[in-house]
């Protein structure tokens, strides 16, 4: 059964085309990596589907009960406590302010963050320390569906372990699906049981590969041999590194 | 301790805070006495009577109903004024920062409204209203709305859109994220500004009740200067100060700290104090 379904998906900002003919399927359950070079209109693919945009063509149908989601930036309210950034989700469904305040501090839990630190501001929270909170703020109204826009290219390279192994136990633990743009190859096979290729120009989706192995349970030896393998002889990944960035449009 | 404790103790720490940072207020107001003593020994009591005999003189009429009376007058066309002119501002202020249209079209009405010097409106209002409350009042809500509404439409215009796509992801509508982001937003902005309108307030009420000899501190100040009695002058200057002091200090302030306890949370530990 699929969780999210998008079919002829088309969209331009002022008049040039950045998405056009874009059908990709999420299963219930299943995460998603959506990878491309930069600037191929990826991002706006998952503002899209995620109702942040109204698309120029195509339909997205989505089936889940509520979707959560992760930015690039954390994107924390800086006036409000990191539990009332958690909270905000909860606060826009109309959840009573006592249980916000638990299932708040319950997700904080399942995002590893201190209790102590739930009463500080975004400000005086470190990098990571706020997109746990953003990772904690997307889950804590119980999703069954999360989209992620490249949520660790910021961080550095250990973090960045800490924050996918949190999310592929996440989605292990609460089954939710997702949908997952990256454009790091290793982060995108560590993660997702599927991974998409989008047209370097946004032109559709070019093609899609099934993960061995499931999330989590991969060694990071296979995932290298993996990457390495799609890069060296898969042709459907050529495009995906060498994009000269001082072409686009 | 408790939750309800903890809270307690943090707010009074920081009243603690802010009553403690007035040291150095008051170290400036002294500052200015000493400019002032060196000014009256300089040029005589006549031109420029001395800070003491200027505060003997308000305590003299802080003795007197009447004047306190008095203060209030002035003091409350100030506030309905300043009411009004928050108003008034800040909702135009808002519908301007959301349609770039008539942002567009309001940017050189208020220059045009700023330009008008506060005291052609006091001429205005007197012709059209008489020297009444009346007058006074909508002098000081013309000469002050112009900067909560630039407040207002900067904040709007300069909100983050991030997180508006941040909110909208997780399903909110325009008033949602009006309410829950643009608001807190824009109270950054509009606060400084709200202090320059309290500011111009206090000042164009009392200028026009100088010029329409309508009572209030403006018409103790008329009376003194056709009495030549500059200390009585000087203790009329000093009280409308006060009272604009207590009204920024009572109320605008507080509210401020409050809304951006954030700001604060951010700085180093040296310089919190």
């Amino acid at each position: 059964m699929s969780a999210l379904q998008l079919s002829g998906i088309g969209h331009a900002y002022l008049g040039r085309t950045v998405l056009d003919h874009i059908d990709l399927t999420v299963g219930a359950g299943e995460i998603v990596a959506l990878v491309g070079p930069s600037g191929c209109g990826k991002s706006t693919l998952v503002h899209v589907a995620a109702g942040i945009v109204q698309p120029l063509r195509g339909r997205v149908s989505a089936t889940y009960v509520r979707h959560g989601m992760v930015f690039q930036e954390p994107r924390l309210m800086p006036w409000a406590t990191a539990r009332d950034n958690i909270a905000y989700p909860l606060r826009l469904a109309g959840v009573s302010r006592k249980e916000r305040r638990a299932r708040a501090e319950d997700a904080a839990a399942r995002s590893s963050l201190d209790v102590e630190d739930l009463d500080k501001f975004p400000i005086e929270l470190s990098g990571g320390m706020r997109q746990r909170v953003a990772i904690a703020r997307a889950l804590a109204n119980r999703p069954d569906f999360v989209y992620f826009d490249e949520p660790f290219t910021a961080l550095d390279v250990a973090l960045k372990r800490r924050m996918q192994d949190l999310v592929i136990s996440a989605a292990r633990d609460e089954r939710f699906g997702a949908l997952f743009v990256t454009h790091d190859l290793f982060e995108a096979v560590r993660i997702a049981h599927r991974i998409a290729v989008m047209e370097r120009r946004g032109q559709g989706i070019a093609g899609e590969r099934v993960i061995d192995g499931v999330p989590g349970a991969r060694e990071d030896r296979q995932i290298f041999e993996i990457v390495m393998r799609y890069l060296g002889e898969d042709s459907l990944f050529h495009h995906v590194n060498d994009i000269d960035e001082r072409r686009l449009p | 301790m408790t939750r309800a404790a903890a809270i307690v103790s943090k707010r009074l720490g920081r009243t603690g805070r802010f009553l403690w940072s007035s040291w150095s207020g008051l170290a400036a107001i002294f500052l200015f006495c000493v400019i002032w003593q060196i000014g009256h020994e300089a040029y005589g009591a006549f031109i420029l009577p001395s800070p003491i005999a200027a505060i003997a003189a308000v305590l003299q009429l802080a003795t007197q109903e009447a004047n306190w009376q008095t203060a209030l007058v002035t003091s409350r066309r100030a506030l309905e004024g300043f009411a009004l002119a928050a108003l008034v501002g800040i909702s135009a202020g808002i519908i301007a920062g959301y349609s770039a249209a008539s942002i567009r079209l309001a940017r050189p009405l208020v220059t045009l409204i700023l330009g008008v010097p506060p005291i052609a409106w006091i001429v205005l209002a007197m012709i059209w209203f008489g020297s009444t409350d009346g007058m006074v009042v909508t002098t000081v809500a013309i000469a002050a709305t112009p900067a909560a509404f630039i407040g207002a439409a900067e904040g709007i215009m300069t909100r983050d859109r991030g997180l508006d796509d941040m909110a909208r992801a997780f399903g909110a509508g325009p008033w949602r994220r009006f309410s829950t982001l643009a608001v807190r937003h824009v109270a950054a902005y509009v606060f400084p500004a709200l202090v320059l309108t309290l500011g111009t307030a206090f000042k164009v009420a009392v200028m026009a009740e100088v010029l329409s000899n309508s009572g209030g501190i403006g018409g103790g100040l008329a009376r003194a200067r056709s009495n030549l009695d500059v200390s009585e002058a000087m203790a009329w200057v000093l009280i409308s100060v006060v009272a604009l002091i207590a009204a920024e200090y009572g109320f605008v302030r507080p509210l401020h700290s409050e809304l951006e306890r954030w700001r604060e949370a951010a700085r180093p530990w040296g310089v919190r104090r």
